[in-house]
């Protein structure tokens, strides 16, 4: 290249810092990749923006202060949701009883005390198998078990024990990061004053992770909430207008209420439909939210 | 894994074993018993669903005639046939479609949100991602059926709006999501050493992104997407409710299909506990169970070489 005062430079030295013809490619080249991956995850993000505005507009209507606390109607094709709402609620309720206890155990287990051994590896293999079950799979699981074999029939408690199974490994996984996420330093000083190992674990490691633990708990209730295959043969009744007494009733639930009314009866008004999707994914989503919030809260708040 | 790096010191006196010691050892084995319950879990639930479904296998099943035949024709009093041929078809070609949807752009997205983007626009993009991937499987498939089906019928001019076309696109909206964290989550596994040494070379940021970071993400994007086939392939009420029910091979993307997983959520209802019919059900389940724990595992040894390397 030659150099000249028009480029700004001094006559007769080299330009330093001149875009080459090459740099310009370059970068142009840079320049349209990143338009094109921004397009891409502009395209993954619009349809949802689009659907969520649809249903917004199409269920908003619908929903009042009667639709979420009145019964169903005329054959599921008028009223409300209030005994769906009220089924979600049970499950969601009994089957984090079963799961917390259990995955908080397990995560204990993992992050305190397994030593890295086949068992350890077996253990983690499994927790990515059990997410990663088909969830048609965990129902069959939950009628041979729970249903037939346990003989708790179609009830709250098969359902919910169903889907504990399932939100298990949710509730391992975040159990488990937090618990590694209190510094070793903690667990030290604790047992240099002469503590045994549940005392450090009970009085310095759960309550500096207990925050985080809750944000995995909010994580699978709202999972819980979502799900209709684990439930369809468990214990989700397709039309059960009363509220459970006990966990061997059967119940409606939200999900199923959905895939009731938009695929098994006639004749349900658009705006029913809509208003149910949009109670359902309003609750799973304000959950997400709540949990995420709190999640970058605690990473604000984090001292160390 | 923490405690094999320090241990407590042991108490002095060896002798004395006070209610503490107790609780302690009470603890450790109920800790322990936690620990091994995701092991416990997922051998119940081979054990369970092969004890309802050995039944089949053990008597009617043909295998031949299983993966060979399109009729599946379970409930017919005289000749009951179960070819599951249709539903492999339905499956497969579902989550194919889904693949060829999201994969590109899952992958586009999370090269965008991890390598471009900064700052506030990416932690928002992350969170939207979070959410899309929390949004319940019915409520895809309640789109399916009442948003994307009219939209097919006027775009393409078309009888019926949900098929193939319709649970292809539902289940890669759906799988873009999981695939997007976990692809996002392999490029920040690169070393930012890489980068910087790419940099100080002269790259360009595409240049450092496509000779350094990709390929030595290669793997866990590979992990990424298994993981979406996976999620593609077990999926149940969207393919449910958005894919028409018919068994058959579908020649075109508007044709109905019925999946393996719908087939099961369809059918068990109806079915007789302790009947072929559902014996059968719960064989497809076995067949479903070891397809995806398959997958799961290869994808779980892909992460696993790329880390040792």
């Amino acid at each position: 290249m030659t150099y000249s005062e028009g480029d700004g430079g001094v006559p007769g030295k080299p330009l330093m810092f001149a875009a080459t013809p090459l740099n310009t490619r370059n970068h142009r080249l840079q320049w349209l990749f990143r338009a094109l991956f921004g397009l891409m995850t502009l395209i993954l993000v619009v349809p949802v923006g689009i659907i969520f505005t649809v249903l917004l507009v199409k269920g908003g209507p619908a929903i009042s202060f009667e639709f979420l606390f009145s019964y169903p109607s005329d054959g599921m094709t008028a009223g409300g949701i209030w005994p769906a709402l009220v089924g979600t609620m049970w499950l969601v309720a009994v089957s984090l009883i079963a799961s917390v206890p259990v995955g908080v155990a397990a995560a204990i287990y993992l992050s305190e005390y397994a030593p890295d051994n086949w068992l350890t590896r077996g253990i983690n293999l499994a927790i990515i198998n059990l997410a990663g079950v088909p969830s048609i799979v965990h129902a069959l699981f939950g009628v041979g078990a729970f249903v037939i074999f346990a003989g708790f029939g179609t009830s709250i408690l098969a359902a919910s024990l169903t889907l504990a199974v399932m939100t298990l490994p949710l509730v391992i996984v975040a159990t488990r990061e937090s618990l590694q996420a209190v510094p070793m330093a903690f667990r030290e000083a604790c047992w240099n004053m002469g503590a045994t190992r549940w005392q450090t674990i009970r009085t310095v490691v759960l309550p500096n992770a207990i925050s985080g633990i809750l944000t995995g708990v909010i994580l699978s209730v709202s999972r819980t909430a979502g799900e209709t295959a684990p439930i369809m043969f468990t214990g989700a009744a397709f039309f059960f207008p009363f509220l459970p007494t006990s966990v061997f009733d059967q119940t409606m639930a939200m999900a199923m209420h959905l895939f009731v009314i938009s695929t098994a009866v006639p004749g349900v008004p658009d705006e029913l439909k809509y208003g149910t999707a949009l109670t359902l994914i309003t609750l799973v989503l304000l959950m997400n939210a709540t949990s995420i919030w709190f999640r970058s809260y605690l990473r604000g708040k984090k001292k160390w | 894994m923490l405690a094999k790096r320090v241990k407590p010191s042991a108490p002095m006196d060896l002798d004395h074993r006070g209610r503490d010691w107790y609780v302690d050892k009470a603890v450790t084995f109920l800790v322990f018993v936690g620990g091994i319950s995701a092991i416990i879990f997922i051998i119940g639930i081979f054990v369970f669903i092969t004890k309802e479904g050995v039944g089949f296998i053990a008597g009617p099943l043909n295998v031949w005639e299983f993966f060979g035949s399109l009729t599946w024709r379970p409930t017919s009093a005289q000749n009951p046939r179960y070819g599951v041929l249709g539903l492999i078809a339905g499956t497969a070609s579902v989550t194919g479609l889904a693949m060829v949807v999201s994969v590109p752009f899952s992958l586009g997205a999370a090269i965008f949100i991890g390598e471009f983007a900064t700052g506030r626009l990416r932690e928002s993009l992350k969170v939207l991602v979070e959410l899309l991937a929390a949004i319940p499987s019915v409520v895809w498939g309640f789109i399916g059926l009442s948003i994307m089906n009219p939209l097919i019928i006027d775009m393409f001019d078309v009888p019926v709006g949900i098929g193939v076309l319709n649970s292809g696109i539902i289940l890669g909206l759906m799988a873009a999501p999981i695939m997007t964290t976990i692809a996002e989550d392999a490029l920040k596994a690169v070393p930012d050493a890489y980068r910087e040494a790419a940099e100080a070379m002269g790259a360009t940021k595409w240049q450092v992104i496509f000779r350094v970071v990709l390929p030595a993400g290669r793997n866990g994007l590979v992990a990424a997407v298994l993981l979406g086939v996976g999620r593609g392939f077990g999926e149940t009420m969207a393919v449910l409710m958005a894919s028409g029910n018919a068994i058959q091979i579908p020649t075109s993307p508007f044709d109905s299909v019925r999946a393996l997983t719908a087939t099961i959520a369809a059918e068990l209802g109806d079915a007789p506990v302790g009947s072929d019919h559902y014996r059968a059900l719960f064989t497809l389940g076995i067949l479903l169970f070891v397809v995806t724990f398959i997958i799961n595992l290869t994808a779980d040894l892909v992460v696993k070489r790329a880390r040792r390397t």
